[in-house]
């Protein structure tokens, strides 16, 4: 209500004190946090209907449809295969390279093409934010909604990868379903800061391809993590082990894969994701929420 | 205020309404030269430009009132719509309040092109807060009142298939589905031809009977006379006139002969 305060007029006190003395509420204005967590939760329906939407509508214009959700990922392993696996013929000092690439390409991959839609998830749908009454949340998470989607399906392939380049199936497997859990929330508050500060600041969607492929080289997806070790150390290795993706990475890698090196014990690993999707996600929430009620102005 | 009947549902007072646009630059301005000097300099990029479409506009909209906005092209009708939704921000300094949540009724609520017209109206419907429950039972409503399905089966097919006409129908009947505290209506009776365009306004003057106030912008002359006692002039952002319509759309006509 802070922002009623503030509804000082030159033309006389008596239409905002008509306008309070009959319990009208200031148009726009922005409501406190569980009631946009409570508005949100009731328009879950919606969001579970825009991502449908989403994805048949940007299958629709194609003729294989759905199938295509698993293939872009077993092409994309097929590259790297080729790539890797063939033409340089590599190791790097990991015993199933091509395995422990492709984990990482799927891995960073999934949060990649969530920053990359929710860069555009305000600024794509302006004309149905100016037209209609939802929480502005619902687009970012329903993107979210999407890769997640997609995300199952190159899980799907990854799983096919590891088994066939010769990994037993183990009970540690069941550690994909957390730590894909955690990415999702994680994913879930970087699409809802990258939504709000794209909307503000246009200029910083150009940015946007060369931000994720620093990132990306700091994650150890084309070279074991060792390659990190090796060269840095102090604060720099600190830094760079401290990434969430890295991260997240590992922990996959970890859950299906046996003899990998891992850049901490697991259990730091374990713990780091949980605060990172802790402070990712709540604070891409409250940041989403504060800007709330300028989306509309584009 | 003395008379204490008359219970307000949308008060406006001192209301500024600013746009503000990217990327519509002069040329020249826009070159490496010019926008390295503007970050040496610390100027505001050109680049961003403001349009004050609405400039201080106050008035007090009662409960069974139903008002109808005239004015020129540009004259800051819709925006004022879409400000007293609260889909766009009111400049510091004044502010928009209303009774309940007041629904924009536009026929460019924003749909998804490449679905179906069944599809549509039920993102439409989700979209303006109903249950799944209340969508099922409405859908088929919703899609005999456009009439889209009047020469065949359309509303299965992707709403890019369809005439503007048929889409524009489609989307006043989803945002025609739902009950409102306050109704704003943008140019909807305008669209189809002669038979939606009665049926609409039957559907108008039933909304208005269930709603509060209803405020209507339109270039229909005769739909501004047929559903509003009241109507507000606004001319470039600010209001020019403010009483019952047959004199406020007097003045409007001389104005726009002149």
């Amino acid at each position: 209500m802070a922002q009623t305060a503030l509804a000082e007029s030159d033309t006389g006190p008596s239409l905002t004190e008509l306008a309070r003395r009959h319990g009208l509420s200031k148009a726009g204005r922005l409501p406190s946090l569980p009631e946009y967590t409570r508005h949100l939760w009731s328009y879950r329906h919606f969001i579970a209907a825009f991502a449908n939407a989403k994805v048949s509508a940007s299958l629709g214009s194609t003729r294989l449809g759905v199938i295509w959700q698993v293939l872009t990922p077993l092409i994309n392993a097929g590259v790297y295969y080729v790539i890797f696996g063939v033409l340089i013929n590599t190791k790097q000092g990991v015993d199933n390279f091509i395995a422990y690439l492709c984990a990482g390409v799927f891995i960073f991959g999934f949060t990649q093409s969530v920053v990359q839609a929710g860069t555009h998830s305000i600024t794509a749908n302006l004309a149905m934010i100016r037209a209609l009454h939802f929480p502005r949340a619902s687009l970012p998470i329903s993107i979210c909604l999407v890769e997640v989607r997609n995300m199952v399906a190159s899980i799907v392939v990854l799983i096919a990868i590891v088994l066939v380049s010769g990994e037993p199936l183990t009970l540690e497997w069941l550690l994909l379903l957390p730590a894909l859990l955690l990415q999702s929330i994680f994913n879930a508050g970087l699409a809802l800061f990258v939504a709000r500060l794209v909307s503000k600041a246009t200029d910083l969607r150009q940015l946007i391809p060369y931000i994720m492929r620093i990132w990306m080289y700091g994650s150890a997806v084309l070279y074991p993590v060792t390659f990190f070790s090796n060269r840095l150390s102090g604060w720099q290795l600190a830094a760079i082990e401290a990434n969430p993706l890295l991260i997240f990475i590992e922990l996959v890698r970890h859950s299906l894969m046996e003899n990998i090196e891992l850049a901490q014990p697991a259990g730091l690993l374990w713990i780091q994701a949980l605060i990172w999707t802790v402070v990712v996600g709540l604070g891409g929430y409250v940041y989403f929420w504060r800007g709330e009620k300028g989306y509309g102005r584009g | 205020m003395a008379d204490n009947e008359r219970v307000p549902t949308v008060v406006a007072d001192n209301a500024h309404i600013v746009y503000r646009i990217y990327g519509s630059v002069a040329p020249g301005t826009n070159s490496p030269l010019a926008s390295f000097k503007r970050i040496v300099t610390g100027k505001k990029s050109n680049a961003v430009r403001e349009v004050h479409a609405v400039k201080g506009v106050s008035f007090v909209a009662y409960k069974g009132e139903a008002i109808g906005l005239i004015g020129t092209n540009g004259s800051g009708k819709s925006t004022l719509l879409r400000a007293i939704a609260g889909l766009l921000p009111v400049e510091r300094g004044g502010g928009i309040y209303a009774s309940g949540q007041p629904s924009l009724l536009g026929v460019n609520a924003a749909l998804m092109n490449d679905l179906s017209g069944e599809k549509n109206v039920e993102l439409g419907c989700l979209a303006m807060g109903m249950s799944p429950a209340e969508v099922k039972a409405q859908a088929a409503g919703i899609i005999e009142f456009s009439g889209i399905n009047d020469r065949g089966d359309f509303s299965s097919l992707p709403m890019k298939t369809y005439s503007s006409g048929m889409a524009a129908r489609l989307r006043f009947s989803i945002a025609a589905a739902k009950k409102h505290d306050v109704l704003l209506i943008d140019e909807a009776l305008a669209t189809g031809d002669a038979k939606f365009r009665k049926r609409s306004e039957q559907r108008v003057r039933d909304l208005r009977k269930e709603a509060g106030t209803v405020f209507l912008v339109s270039h229909s002359e005769q739909s501004i006379r047929d559903t509003c006692e009241r109507s507000i002039w606004l001319e470039s952002g600010e209001i020019r006139a403010d009483g019952p319509t047959a004199d406020v759309m007097k003045e409007y006509e001389t104005y726009v002969n002149k």
